[in-house]
């Protein structure tokens, strides 16, 4: 290991261990117990908190990508006007600096969007429909204010529909939950450090004696920390597998209601994402790795 | 000789270099009461010393003062030519690893068998694998082969002697402190015992025997051990007197 960096090195070491040097240090039913019910119990929390912050992030994603670079004129005018207004529309959005292409929907689409509320079947040519003209901006984007003041002067029933008014709440909306998924496995991150440390607190404070005949023997502190601090770690990687595995299974098993369910049912990872769900365990036992050492360098430091 | 002396040795910088472990002109007091006052002593090199005194003398202090588990209220212990005062607890520790103590209520881990307690010095210090050459000997030197597996409290007071003092020389330290280290066995076993420290003693080790059994002291002179014999009497160390 002698081309790693000190730290992992290390780390690596440790999980290889000294079957000897863990003897030392007697087993500890309860703590262990806890520390790996602790580890199951968070990490299949996380697991949540993680696919949550996945989905909405897939969400705000989509919503940005399919809204952001389109705009929708609508023009409401009397049907005998409603063709010269079109074309003069279109001219318009011709020569409009960051307009990629204007293109008025067909009869059939207009009655697809609107069957949803109508019904099949709807009579165009007997209702008033306004026209829809889809408008895809080039990258660089359009004077969105400069447009508006021209079709108000050139095409009276015209109305710009940029989609920011409902798409930026949207998205803020989704960057917000991905935003609480994260603070909630950063939570749980701090949760359980703050338990296994309290565990491993116990286990050291259990051992006082142990530690005692130790010391006199001539046991540095690392060695007695190391013993600590390693069982503390595999217990945890352990535990946090076994609720990695279980919150894996839980998203698997989410009953799939279709497009219907939408959000809900598009819980899960996809795809590569599920690489995450592995580094989850592995965090969990970095965390341990760090709090137990902390707590046993700290209490051996006050029981001298 | 008085009061204070070192015992031949009679200042730290004559000392320096000298002594194993050295006490120069150390106090110590708890609970508002001072047990001593000025107390001095230097271990050498391949010394042998035996200490006695009246129970509640301070014999137990001093040997823990020897080996730094207490510190002095005022003078200087010396671990190596090291001033305890100015040792951090892992220079302490390190210290320790060439120390043998065999306490009166000697501690063992209980979890671990007696053959594995016995074999801990060299496993803390990263000797382990010597431990298994060296455990089955010491094991039935002090006679306690047949309880290599047993655990520590199924062992009798005089086991936990034999065991204790086994752990502390297997490290083949350059001191070991035993105190009252044959309280519990038959004289058989103590002449055993007493025969480990002088062949240690002959290694080079020096030994400090603090022990009420007078017996003892006069076997080792029977064995032809130089040893200086030192009375611990109201908080004063002076060579012991014609009762030996």
């Amino acid at each position: 290991m002698s081309g790693l960096p000190p730290r992992l090195a290390a780390l690596l070491s440790l999980l290889a261990g000294d079957p000897q040097a863990d003897r030392a240090v007697p087993p500890t039913g309860f703590t262990a117990t806890l520390t790996l019910l602790t580890a199951a119990a968070m990490t299949f929390l996380a697991v949540f908190a993680l696919a949550l912050s996945l989905a909405t992030g897939r969400l705000a994603d989509r919503w940005a990508d399919e809204l952001a670079n389109t705009a929708t004129l609508r023009i409401s005018a009397p049907a005998e006007q409603m063709a010269a207004q079109t074309r003069t529309a279109l001219e318009v959005l011709g020569q409009t600096p960051g307009i990629a292409s204007a293109r008025p929907l067909e009869d059939a689409e207009e009655a697809a969007l609107l069957e949803p509320w109508f019904g099949p079947g709807l009579p165009l040519d007997a209702l008033p429909i306004p026209r829809l003209i889809e408008i895809t901006e080039t990258g660089e984007g359009y004077d969105a204010a400069g447009l508006r003041a021209r079709l108000q002067a050139e095409v009276p029933g015209a109305m710009l529909d940029d989609h920011t008014r409902w798409r930026e709440p949207l998205v803020a909306a989704a960057g917000r939950v991905r935003l609480l998924g994260w603070t909630a496995l950063l939570l749980i991150a701090g949760s359980m450090a703050a338990m296994i440390t309290l565990a491993a607190q116990s286990a050291l404070a259990a051992n006082a004696q142990v530690i005692r005949v130790l010391r006199l023997i001539g046991a540095r502190d690392t060695y007695i920390a190391r013993a600590f601090v390693r069982r503390f770690t595999l217990r945890t990687l352990m535990g946090a597998a076994i609720g990695m595995v279980l919150g894996a299974l839980a998203l698997v098993l989410l009953p799939d209601a279709g497009d219907a369910g939408g959000f809900l049912t598009g819980l899960g990872p996809q795809g590569a994402e599920w690489l995450w769900l592995p580094l989850l365990p592995l965090l969990a036992a970095a965390t341990a790795f760090a709090a137990t050492r902390a707590a046993a360098l700290r209490t051996l430091e006050r029981q001298a | 000789m008085k009061p204070g002396d070192t015992f031949g040795i009679r200042t730290r910088q004559q000392t320096k270099g000298l002594a194993v472990i050295e006490l120069s002109e150390v106090a110590y007091s708890y609970g508002g009461g001072a047990l001593f006052s000025s107390l001095s002593l230097a271990l050498a090199p391949g010394s042998f010393h035996f200490l006695t005194g009246p129970s509640g003398s301070g014999k137990t202090t001093l040997m823990k003062l020897l080996y730094a588990d207490l510190r002095p209220t005022s003078g200087e212990a010396w671990l190596f030519d090291q001033p305890v005062s100015a040792m951090g607890r892992e220079e302490v520790t390190l210290a320790r690893r060439r120390i043998g103590v065999v306490h009166q209520d000697v501690a063992f881990l209980d979890h671990l068998s007696l053959a594995e307690n016995i074999g801990l010095p060299l496993t803390v210090s990263g000797r382990g694998a010597e431990a298994a050459q060296y455990v089955p000997d010491l094991l039935a030197w002090v006679g306690l082969s047949h309880r290599a597996e047993a655990r520590p409290p199924e062992l009798s007071g005089g086991e936990r002697q034999r065991a204790a003092l086994a752990r502390a020389v297997i490290g083949a330290p350059d001191v070991v402190l035993a105190d009252e280290p044959t309280g519990n066995v038959d004289w058989a076993m103590s002449q055993r015992l007493l025969t480990l420290l002088i062949e240690l003693n002959r290694m080079g080790t020096a030994v400090l025997v603090a022990t009420h059994d007078l017996n003892l002291i006069r076997q080792s002179k029977a064995q032809g051990v130089v040893a200086r014999t030192l009375r611990l009497k109201e908080g004063q160390l002076m060579a012991a007197g014609a009762e030996l």
